[in-house]
């Protein structure tokens, strides 16, 4: 299906799901203004946000299963198998936290269910910066989500660890975003557009000429706004504050959804736009090693498990931060394979996380995991499955990802890297580990210790599902790897928009 | 028929069985666990007979698996991992009976996780898929890990995760190694397999890379081996280990590195591995294990431990026999790696069934029992005289032919290695006279038992395969035969080889 962005009927088709979405986000929002009193209330706004997100989903289906592509080059929105492979993610990650926030937003007592109409357009925002192929689009999508995600992250208004959390949240992401727009208007000084395609043939014309010094501090201020977001060291200084003292779904959200997003518009900014610059390799390269060694050792000394996870996620964007470098269509998708195990075992370990936390949410450490196993046999596995898929264990989805990277990596002659990849998943180990040695292998501190565990019916559902896509792709991966080899050949430098003349 | 399904089935038959024992009441798992032990071993013994001793790959399967990417599961024996299949089949039985009083909490657990773990160790020789072998490789770590932490003794945490750790540096370096392999292999021939063959015969012309990659196997391997001065979690894992815990790291974990050397690290990088510098440092580093950890289990005072130093030794001599490269030599290694596995395990075995009478592992506890507890006693010397090496026992048979061959490759080395084999008497022999002939001092060993039926049932099979080997290794020897001249001769340019008997 071909789709010409200047007719409006087809403008419309291609931005389907992210109508749908908003649709939906605005049905919501008259629905809790109706009803916001009670917990029924709380929980039938749930069940409709799932199911807006389960439509949205079917709709980007239905874009890919008939094949949706947007004609010429010159288009606001991207269509491509890289997005609706992007928008599934994000809004796989939005429907589990939903599914496991039902018990929390209840336990806590934070009957608000603007919750979820903040988690939608949270997804909305996500979706909207996978799909931008213009800098402007996917800065629009960026603030959206940002913001949803800040109040988010101070949704527990009453705890101020939660409240601290937001305010440094917005305030670091406030600084992120004006690096990201001051890099745009650079680079829109250099090249005179915002596109993306556009840019990738001015930049390719400007390298035969001479480098320009305005195009490269566009650049990196564009990776240093990025670098925020998706928390790469030296730029994640607010990760396991923020993370710690968001309300633990949320934080499940946050490490995932936020992340991918962040990483799909880096993808498509740095191959369609800066395709034929070799500047960028570089500094993702020492982003990448400094990232991974700096999140592995930092988390190494963490006794809670939740900034433990929260260094651990900064760590996962090291990972990913090799297959940017290493770029092309296996980098992309190798991002898209890991991208979707990492989602899966992040949400699972944070929704298992969940069930041990009391009412008001104190600290769980790791030795707070004493025993589990001998009480909750089955959740037990659950998070001994979701570490040892983040510790890149075979038999997992986590480890199908990081063999993926590993491949990306290696074809494209990063050696180096790749070896530096895992001799710090060897670090990882050293924190992974003491979570499974701590619920089988330490005895129970007293027969009490564990009578607070619970989690409830759709929790454990959602657990369930986790713990079985984690085992499925990890042991057949043919489909995983189908979808995203065709992805990641989508997003490519613009060579074929050389047949579009400069302005 | 049988052919093609005797691997497979050997491989998923012990998850079958290992979900089952989880299903069933607690006291039951361990009937249930030694039954389909014992079907695994019925299943496994037809290979002794079927298989035609020729030099190449049997009863071989190829399935794709993720076929995009060229990875298959690709099973199939030689004469060189034919017996460490079948040690394995003959241990899990021995191992599983061995901890029916051993193991007290969370049974089902417990054999549910060693019959996983069966599945990893023979996936690991029967892998002909280096994705698969990877796979096997490291899904065995996780029982062995969880074997050694819950149910090991009171440094447990640290044991096992030392182990998992160290097997966790060299395995992570060795999947780069494979996949810079198969993307070398894909672009000189356009084909993306991880098949052993495939991967064979495209790994030369790699030029400097190729010291990188046989670097990363080499750690690989030398941890699981392990060689001196990688050896350090082998202590700490035996001895917290549970009883079968220990049998099987030595009895069959163990022998994985040596294997990888033979399978892979060997055939891939010949033009490295037998470079003489490459030569140096593995016969300097075996010797150092010989020696080295004779030495140190003579001054040991806990006799597990003692009996874990004693496995770097013979670890040692496996290593030499390997990088001599010649049919004896390697025969002799092969055979020492059954031999260790069998007689390491029943010493193994023997310390358990004492330590859960008195709880008490160091030496010095014991002395002059020989006369409390006879069968024990006898049943203790035969087997050190194996491990020893005396003649008659299958110790010699392996040690003598490393020696003997490895004579004409390195004849100083082999000199030094020969104070190996005395180092190993004075160690043994005195803990010996320590434990059961002097004078009985302590009043609490006069109370002890000696050994029940079912200890009995454990040990007697041992026995019998270390005089079986000690009298008549012929069959052994001539099964192997084969495969070990393929490999020289694939290795050694056969106008070198040619003229030995």
């Amino acid at each position: 299906m071909r789709l010409d962005p200047a007719v409006s009927h087809d403008l419309l088709l291609t931005l389907l799901p992210e109508l749908v979405l908003t649709g939906w986000s605005l049905v919501l929002l008259l629905f809790v203004a109706w009803r916001h009193q009670t917990t029924r209330d709380l929980r039938l706004t749930g069940w409709l946000t799932f199911v807006a997100l389960v439509s949205t989903a079917i709709a980007t289906w239905w874009l890919w299963w008939n094949r949706a592509s947007v004609q010429g080059t010159v288009s606001m929105v991207a269509a491509d198998d890289f997005r609706w492979v992007a928008d599934w993610i994000f809004l796989g990650a939005g429907a589990l936290t939903v599914l496991v926030s039902f018990g929390y937003l209840e336990r806590e007592r934070l009957l608000a269910p603007e919750y979820y109409v903040l988690l939608v357009f949270g997804v909305l925002g996500m979706m909207v910066m996978a799909a931008g192929a213009d800098l402007m689009v996917i800065f629009l999508g960026l603030e959206l989500m940002s913001v949803a995600v800040y109040v988010l992250t101070g949704f527990d208004r009453r705890r101020a660890r939660s409240a601290e959390a937001a305010l440094k949240y917005f305030l670091l992401g406030a600084f992120a975003s004006g690096f990201l727009l001051y890099g745009i208007a650079l680079v829109y000084g250099a090249t005179g557009t915002t596109n993306l395609g556009l840019i990738g043939t001015q930049v390719g014309a400007l390298e035969a000429s001479r480098s320009s010094v305005m195009l490269l501090a566009g650049l990196a201020l564009l990776i240093v706004g990025f670098g925020f977001k998706i928390a790469a060291v030296p730029f994640h200084m607010w990760a396991p504050d923020v993370y710690d003292g968001a309300p633990t779904p949320v934080t499940g959200f946050m490490a995932t959804g936020v992340k991918a997003a962040a990483f799909a518009a880096l993808f498509r900014v740095l191959n369609q736009a800066f395709g034929t610059l070799t500047t960028w390799h570089d500094i993702v390269w020492w982003l990448a090693v400094v990232t991974m060694i700096g999140g592995n050792v930092f988390a190494l000394s963490q006794r809670s498990v939740k900034r433990m996870l929260a260094y651990s996620s900064v760590a996962h964007a090291g990972y990913l931060l090799v297959a940017v470098s290493a770029g092309g269509s296996s980098g992309t998708s190798a991002f898209l394979v890991y991208a979707i195990a990492y989602t899966l075992m992040t949400v699972g370990a944070f929704a298992i996380l969940q069930a041990k936390g009391r009412a008001g949410e104190s600290e769980v450490t790791i030795d707070d995991l004493s025993g589990l196993a001998t009480r909750h046999p089955w959740l037990s596995f659950g998070l001994a499955v979701c570490m040892l898929s983040l510790l890149g264990f075979p038999g997992t989805a986590g480890f199908i990802g990081k063999w993926y990277i590993l491949i990306a990596a290696l074809s494209a002659g990063q050696n180096v890297l790749a070896a530096i990849l895992v001799l710090t998943s060897v670090v990882s180990a050293g924190y992974y580990l003491p979570v499974i040695m701590a619920m089988y292998m330490k005895p129970e501190p007293d027969e009490t210790a564990h009578l607070d565990v619970r989690l409830d019916r759709w929790g454990r559902t959602a657990v369930a599902a986790v713990v079985l896509g984690l085992l499925l792709f990890g042991v057949w991966p043919n489909r995983l790897f189908d979808l995203a080899r065709s992805a990641g050949g989508s997003v490519q430098p613009s060579s074929t928009s050389t047949a579009v003349s400069p302005p | 028929m049988y052919a093609r399904w005797l691997i497979t089935a050997l491989l998923i038959w012990p998850l079958i069985a290992g979900a089952v024992v989880l299903l069933v009441p607690g006291r039951l798992a361990k009937y249930v666990a030694l039954a389909a032990s014992l079907v695994e071993f019925a299943i496994s013994v037809p290979l002794w007979w079927t298989f035609v001793p020729d030099g190449g790959m049997q009863f071989v399967v190829d399935r794709p698996w993720v076929a995009a990417w060229g990875i298959h599961y690709t099973v199939g024996v030689d004469g060189i991992s034919l017996f460490l299949v079948l040690l394995t089949t003959f241990l899990m039985p021995l191992s599983i009976l061995g901890s029916w009083s051993y193991i007290t909490r969370r049974d089902g657990g417990f054999y549910a996780l060693l019959l996983v773990l069966t599945t990893g160790m023979i996936g690991v020789f029967v892998s002909l898929d280096l994705f698969l072998f990877y796979v096997m490789w490291e899904v065995m770590l996780i029982p062995m890990y969880f074997i050694i932490g819950v149910w090991g003794g009171d440094n447990r945490l640290y044991a096992a995760i030392k182990f998992f750790i160290y097997t966790f540096v060299g395995s992570l370096l060795m999947l780069v190694a494979i996949l810079v392999l198969y993307l070398h292999a894909a672009r000189a021939t356009g084909a993306y397999s991880f098949g052993y063959a495939h991967l064979l015969s495209n790994a030369k012309d790699l030029g400097p890379v190729a010291w990188w990659l046989f670097g990363a196997f080499f750690l690989a391997f030398a941890i699981k081996v392990p060689l001196f001065p990688l050896h350090t979690w082998l202590p700490d894992a035996h001895v917290e280990a549970p009883t079968a815990g220990s049998v099987i790291l030595a009895g069959i974990l163990l022998k994985m590195g040596t294997y990888g050397f033979l399978r892979f690290a060997l055939p891939f990088f010949p033009s490295v591995a037998l470079s003489r510098t490459v030569q140096l440092v593995i016969v300097i580093l075996s010797l150092i294990g010989i020696i080295y950890g004779g030495l140190v289990a003579l001054v040991q005072p806990d006799f597990k431990k003692l009996i874990a130093y004693s496995s770097v030794a013979h670890l040692g001599f496996v290593m030499l026999g390997i990088w001599a490269l010649t049919l004896q030599s390697v025969q002799g290694a092969l055979l020492i790696m059954i031999n260790h596995g069998i007689s390491t395990g029943a010493l193994f075995f023997l310390v358990g069934m004492i330590y859960e009478r008195r709880h008490s592992r160091l030496i010095e506890a014991y002395g002059g029992i020989a006369r409390v507890v006879p069968l024990f006693a006898g049943i203790l010397t035969i087997v050190s005289l194996s491990s020893i090496a005396l003649p008659g026992t299958n110790g010699f048979v392996g040690e003598f032919l490393v020696l003997l061959g490895s004579f004409r490759t390195y004849p100083i080395a082999t000199v030094l290695a020969t104070t190996g084999v005395i180092v190993a008497a004075a160690y043994l022999l005195t803990a010996l006279q320590r434990v059961i002939y002097n004078p009985l001092t302590n009043a609490e060993n006069e109370k002890l038992s000696d050994l029940t039926l079912r200890e009995l049932l454990v040990l007697a099979p041992l026995l019998a395969g270390i005089l079986w080997i000690g009298i008549y290794p012929k069959p052994f020897l001539q099964r192997m035969e084969p495969s070990a001249k393929a490999l020289i001769e694939q290795l050694r340019p056969p106008s070198s080889v040619a003229g030995q008997p």
